[in-house]
């Protein structure tokens, strides 16, 4: 039985934990980093980065199929392969956790392939070996795909499947039911949708993309529906029956009970934190009552001493961006610094369908909840000439203005490029700047990002393009 | 051709002198053995006289200026010459400049009398390069005061204006001490926090004064030295202690007499907050390359927690009444117990207190809390048999170590506050004189 002992010993290679191995080994502390499966977690192999890819085939099917002609170009009948896109999404992921591994290497984090068992006194055994951590540990275990068992659904991989199953499919299926239309679920009809797949869309919730603006929902509710999605919210699917080849699902909706026929029901409703046989109770790690990791807010320190945890595993937003910040966080805790706090309200939040969703602070809801004064800044892309010039004119940039200092509250865009837009805005919340100072900022012309000064304006009631 | 004029190396143990200020201006005509300007060491004021006569050409640096041993300060030649534009503004490297210099034999050793020994000075400054100290951890810095750039972030300034607070009496805590909207409502909670624990409070607490909320002191020569030599012999923070024992009855009655509740660290905290007022020298943070004397009085509580401490800021605490610092030192204990407090809540005090009294502690000597100069450890309360007013009296005693550091306090600059809290305490009146 080996014994090895670093600084700090990282326990999951995602964007949280392998972010934290780089972070913590520039800062000077021998790191180790411990990864059962692919470098770069969920996101890189099965999860943003994939997902991303196949929408990029599915843009341009929609492109080609819809706008080409009119753009001037004849391309003859068009046909789609599922199978070929789902290959071009594997080379990248591929590429991908390459890249993080040469990462590993370039700044010397030691690459240990395994499960990481914490014991007491910040050990961890991997297989037969047992490690000491010298200053900390980290666990960035992550979360998995989770079915629904009480309704009989349970993730079969064939009938009843998961992203994760979704990503290696080899064709479209015929027709698809998504539980589930949050960011995973809405892509995913995207992506198949432009496929050639009949989908069903079904959303416990009454709308999708429930956590986002109501104004950016219906935008997309009403885009889905034009392309053919069938959409179904404030749904409850009360049985399912699933066969070998076909899964019927038994839903209601206002009132009414209707059957849901299809090849296959994606589960896109929510995700499992990976928690189980990882030791924590000899380590005295405790969880919360909803089952993440508990943690300091300021430190991220679980109940345990020099044991942090960052990521999905330590509570939501379950998001790689949020999780690679409290990974260089919590690494500059250990190294003694006193990082700034992390603004959790204001992580961005992005789901990358067509139009994009992008989201910055607070809703329209939840600013009323909250019995703020704003005014709503608001500017369509119909009304902005780059929008216009590629066809792009589904959606608007609506900004949340306090009435009295002028504070971005809240900032919603859904647009071609949302997810690229958003940063002024996070970026100016993080700096505080108000409305006013974005808008005195010159945008260049022609841009998307023009809306964006214009929504300015429009919250002061000064909009000129409209 | 220009003779060139240089800092010279007064005293055995000088590396750089500041040069207070020029006795002779550009353009005035200088006798060899004038004197040129006086340049402040470590050890004294000196006088730099003219090794060479001519007109003074340029005064390469200006006066309050502090120059490395060698380095180009000015140069004496006949009017016109080239050597007065085309003097090097930029200092050389400091290598360079010693070795070039016996061979320069234009080059009039600028020299006081007595002449140091030059071998000794280079040894010096070959040996014992100033040991740079890593700076603080980011403890957020606040706004500056006059000149230097108000940092605050355009929500900052609107709610600013719109509050009339004056934002140089803000501490910033964004980066690099960026004033940010959690700062003003830091400001804002204390007074509404205040208020709603309600009882004796009264008015919401509103600091007075304004304005600027330090002010930063170069270091003197003699103090860089003390600084340096104190360093070496002791540690980083070159401490010293000094303990006196003070006659708590007076407190103790009057204690007894309030209308509400305060303990005697809640005294205490209001007394050393007021007598750092008084003595507002040792009010202040070793800053490596300078001295932040700061002008209101926040004093960071030692509050023990599970498996460390933690230091919670009563800021203000000169200015506060005693019942509002005993409402937010409980407070902030509370919450300091439950791992709940807001960074900004323990960070930027100016001077610590750190209490074991409770614990049977006679005495103890605390551990200063850096950028802060100081400390004071306080024991437990004892009845002691005492000489008192010619008799054996048995009276309630407490001992107090002050901790300071010595870069910042002097001996006699910390025995001044301590004298100052133990006239407060045996006689309560003090207070409010």
């Amino acid at each position: 039985m080996a014994t090895n002992s670093y600084d700090v010993i990282v326990l999951g290679g995602g964007p949280a934990g392998y972010v934290c191995a780089i972070r913590a080994t520039q800062l000077g502390l021998a790191t180790a980093l411990v990864e059962k499966d692919k470098l770069g977690g969920v996101c890189v192999n099965i999860g943003c980065i994939p997902t991303k890819a196949l929408l990029h085939s599915a843009y341009v099917s929609n492109l080609v199929k819809n706008e080409a002609r009119d753009l001037g170009i004849e391309t003859g009948a068009m046909t789609t392969d599922y199978g070929v896109a789902m290959k071009r999404s594997r080379k990248i992921s591929e590429q991908n956790s390459k890249g993080v591994e040469f990462l590993m290497k370039k700044h010397k984090v030691t690459d240990i392939k395994g499960t990481g068992v914490l014991l007491s006194g910040r050990r961890i055994r991997v297989g037969a070996d047992v490690m000491e951590a010298r200053k900390a540990v980290v666990i960035a275990t992550g979360s998995r795909v989770k079915g629904i068992a009480a309704i009989g659904l349970d993730i079969n991989r064939t009938t009843v499947i998961s992203s994760d199953e979704a990503l290696f499919l080899e064709r479209a299926p015929a027709t698809l039911a998504i539980v589930g239309a949050g960011a995973v679920g809405c892509e995913f009809a995207d992506i198949f949708n432009a496929f050639g797949t009949k989908v069903t869309l079904i959303e416990a919730l009454p709308r999708i993309l429930p956590i986002e603006d109501a104004e950016s929902s219906d935008v997309i509710a009403k885009s889905y529906k034009k392309r053919g999605i069938a959409v179904i919210a404030g749904a409850r699917v009360k049985k399912a029956t699933v066969g070998a080849d076909r899964v019927t699902l038994e839903v209601e909706a206002g009132g009414k009970t209707e059957s849901v026929e299809a090849e296959k029901v994606l589960m896109a409703a929510g995700r499992a934190v990976n928690t189980e046989a990882m030791g924590f109770a000899e380590a005295g790690v405790e969880l919360t009552d909803r089952g993440f990791v508990k943690v300091d807010p300021l430190t991220l320190e679980t109940t345990a001493r020099g044991i942090y945890c960052i990521g999905d595993v330590a509570g939501p937003p379950m998001l790689a961006h949020k999780g690679s910040r409290e990974g260089t966080h919590v690494a500059e805790i250990i190294a003694g610094h006193r990082p700034m706090p992390i603004r959790y309200d204001n992580i961005p939040s992005v789901t990358y369908c067509h139009p994009e969703v992008a989201s910055i602070g607070l809703s329209e809801e939840q600013a009323k909840e909250r019995k703020l004064d704003f005014q709503i800044g608001r500017f369509p892309l119909s009304a902005n000439g780059r929008a216009r010039t590629t066809n792009e004119t589904e959606g608007f940039v609506k900004i949340i203005r306090d009435r009295k200092y002028g504070e971005i509250l809240g900032a919603h865009i859904v647009a071609g490029h949302a997810s690229e837009m958003i940063h002024e805005l996070t970026v100016a919340r993080e700096n505080e700047c108000t409305v006013e100072e974005v808008e005195l900022a010159v945008h260049a012309h022609p841009t998307l990002s023009e809306a964006i000064a214009e929504a300015a304006l429009d919250s002061m009631g000064r909009v000129m393009h409209l | 051709m220009a003779t060139k004029i240089v800092m010279e190396a007064l005293s055995p143990t000088m590396e750089e002198g500041r040069l207070v200020e020029w006795k002779k201006q550009e353009g005035e005509s200088v006798a060899i053995g004038d004197v040129l300007a006086e340049v402040e060491t470590d050890k004294a004021v000196m006088e730099l006289v003219a090794r060479a006569a001519g007109t003074l050409l340029k005064q390469v640096v200006p006066a309050g200026s502090t120059v490395p041993v060698s380095q180009l300060v000015g140069l004496i030649g006949t009017p016109g010459e080239e050597g007065a534009d085309a003097a090097p503004t930029a200092p050389p490297p400091r290598e360079e400049a010693a070795a070039t210099k016996p061979a320069a034999d234009t080059t009039t050793q600028l020299t006081s009398m007595p002449p140091a020994p030059p071998p000794a000075a280079a040894t010096e400054a070959g040996s014992a390069p100033p040991a740079p100290s890593a700076p603080p951890a980011p403890a957020p810095a606040p706004a500056p005061g006059n000149g230097g750039r108000l940092k605050a972030s355009p929500l900052a300034r609107r709610i600013a204006a719109e509050r009339g607070v004056d934002l140089h009496s803000v501490t910033g805590s964004g980066p690099a001490g960026r004033i940010v909207q959690r700062d003003l409502d830091d400001a804002a909670r204390v007074a509404a926090g205040a208020a709603a624990r309600g009882g004796a409070v009264g008015t919401p607490f509103q600091p007075t004064g304004g304005g600027v909320a330090f002010r930063d002191v170069p270091l003197s020569q003699i103090r860089k030295t003390i600084a340096r030599r104190l360093a070496q012999s002791i540690g980083p923070v070159p401490t010293f202690y000094l303990t006196t024992e003070v006659d708590m009855e007076r407190v103790a009655e009057a204690r007894e007499a309030l209308p509400g509740k305060a303990s005697f660290n809640d005294i205490l905290i209001k007394a050393l907050a007021l007598a750092l007022r008084q003595n507002p020298a040792c009010n202040a943070w070793w800053q490596d390359d300078r001295i932040r004397y700061w002008n209101d009085v926040h004093v960071s509580m030692a509050v023990a927690i599970e498996d460390g401490l933690i230091t919670p800021v009563i800021r203000y605490a000169d200015q506060k009444p005693l019942r509002l610092i005993a409402a937010e030192s409980k407070d902030l204990a509370a919450r300091a117990r439950e791992r709940r407090l807001a960074p900004e809540e323990y960070t930027n005090g100016t001077f610590s207190i750190s209490n074991l009294g409770m614990l049977d502690i006679d005495e103890f000597t605390a551990i200063i809390n850096p950028p802060e100069a100081g400390i004071l450890a306080v024991g437990r309360i004892a009845e002691k048999a005492v000489a008192h007013e010619g008799q054996i009296a048995i009276r309630r005693r407490l001992r107090l170590t002050l901790s300071c550091d010595h870069r910042v306090i002097d001996g006699a600059t910390g025995a001044a506050l301590l004298q100052t809290l133990k006239g407060m305490l045996e006689n309560p009146l003090v207070l409010v004189w």
